[in-house]
């Protein structure tokens, strides 16, 4: 996923192959690990992996600022969803106290061919975005909390992520910084 | 246009990256005769010009060789002391050969830590509240820019002061780190960077900005 202007150009991957990828991964855990919620934990440990090293990728990429509003960040990850899913999904329910919103997904590309079987009804099919919201956040020295209320693959109108702000890492904000 | 070299630190103050590019290597030898005109002190484990600056010998060069033998701290290779020759006059006529001294490893990685508290320094010397830290540090050599991410990595580079266009070759290397190094998933974060792709983008976008200026990458 190489930006333009470098020798490699904006590289577009087929969605598919990126679900197919993300099934097989899914399907690996709950093999390995026989336990839907063990797998549900390791997906969002993996997904913590990813979100430390993804935010410099879209800090590089968007030149973004630091966010002093929970709006800012809503909008921001909503533009990351843009650029690395391809996807926008919509900012809703915002809470009274502006600390906790949820992000509703009409399409999902991870989940575009699955279906859920009975033995897995406990399973958070995409508990690996919680974990990347959770890490790209914790490295610009935001904690958050983040879950599904809602999922399509479990007969949901739409899926539903809410995400909610714990507090600033006051203690981690580099010195200089803005 | 000249960029001499480029530097990484990580969010706690370790260098994590380095990477001299361009630096101009300056060596001269020459023969001595009986006394020795130049002045010479055993510093910093190495022997080096301290007074009597001429030829091309500026004071701050390193003793590097005699006769063609390397000399190591103020050892030569075959164990001999270099300023106890220097003091007897059945050694000469002698070749001394000198260079600017070259930085360690070691010595980068003190520098680089010491630059950590310096830029903390600034932000709060500043008259104007939540001022950033240092962005760019002028000398009569060199400009050293500074560039820190929201996650608190910092890209040093240092150039010559007239070389424009820094500030943007700073967020391409970013772009570079951000592929190159955060993707390979053998890299750990906070670790040096020894990342074969990484270091050779890099040293094309430094070629292609000396030759042909940042509009071009």
């Amino acid at each position: 996923m190489s930006r333009t202007g470098t020798k490699l150009d904006a590289k577009k991957v087929n969605s598919e192959l990126f679900t197919l990828t993300y099934g097989a991964l899914v399907a690996q855990l709950i093999k390995d690990y026989e336990n839907v919620e063990d797998a549900n934990k390791q997906l969002e440990r993996m997904g913590y992996n990813i979100g430390i090293r993804l935010i410099e990728d879209f800090l590089a990429r968007t030149g973004s600022g630091r966010c002093y509003d929970f709006r800012d960040t809503a909008e921001k990850i909503q533009s990351g969803f843009k650029i690395f899913l391809g996807i926008t999904p919509s900012i809703t329910n915002w809470s009274p106290a502006g600390d906790e919103f949820s992000l509703c997904f009409e399409t999902n590309p991870l989940t575009e061919f699955v279906e859920l079987p009975d033995n897995c009804s406990n399973l958070k099919y995409c508990n690996i975005l919680t974990g990347v919201l959770r890490g790209a956040c914790e490295m610009v020295q935001m904690e958050i909390a983040c879950w599904f209320v809602q999922d399509q693959l479990k007969n949901d109108n739409i899926t539903e992520l809410r995400v909610k702000f714990v507090k600033r890492l006051e203690d981690a904000i580099p010195a200089g910084e803005d | 246009m000249v960029i001499y070299g480029v530097y990484i630190v990580s969010k706690s103050g370790g260098l994590i990256f380095n990477h001299d590019h361009n630096v101009p290597k300056i060596e001269v030898e020459k023969s001595f005769n009986f006394p020795l005109d130049i002045k010479l002190n055993y510093e910093n484990k190495k022997v080096v010009v301290v007074f009597g600056q001429r030829d091309g010998i500026n004071v701050g060069h390193v003793l590097t060789a005699v006769n063609g033998v390397a000399v190591a701290g103020r050892e030569l290779e075959d164990g001999r002391d270099a300023l106890e020759m220097l003091e007897q006059s059945e050694n000469f006529p002698i070749t001394l050969k000198f260079s600017r001294a070259k930085m360690t490893t070691n010595e980068k990685i003190f520098l680089a830590s010491m630059f950590y508290p310096l830029f903390a320094i600034a932000s709060q010397l500043s008259p104007e509240p939540r001022s950033s830290g240092i962005e760019v540090l002028e000398a009569d050599t060199f400009r050293l820019y500074c560039f820190q991410t929201l996650t608190g990595i910092k890209f040093m580079i240092v150039a010559e002061p007239s070389q424009p266009g820094m500030e943007i070759l700073l967020k391409r290397v970013y772009d570079l780190y951000a592929d190159y190094a955060l993707k390979n998933p053998f890299y750990a974060l906070e670790m040096p960077i020894r990342c074969e792709l990484f270091e050779t983008n890099l040293q094309t976008l430094l070629e292609t900005v000396e030759k042909s200026g940042i509009s071009n990458v």
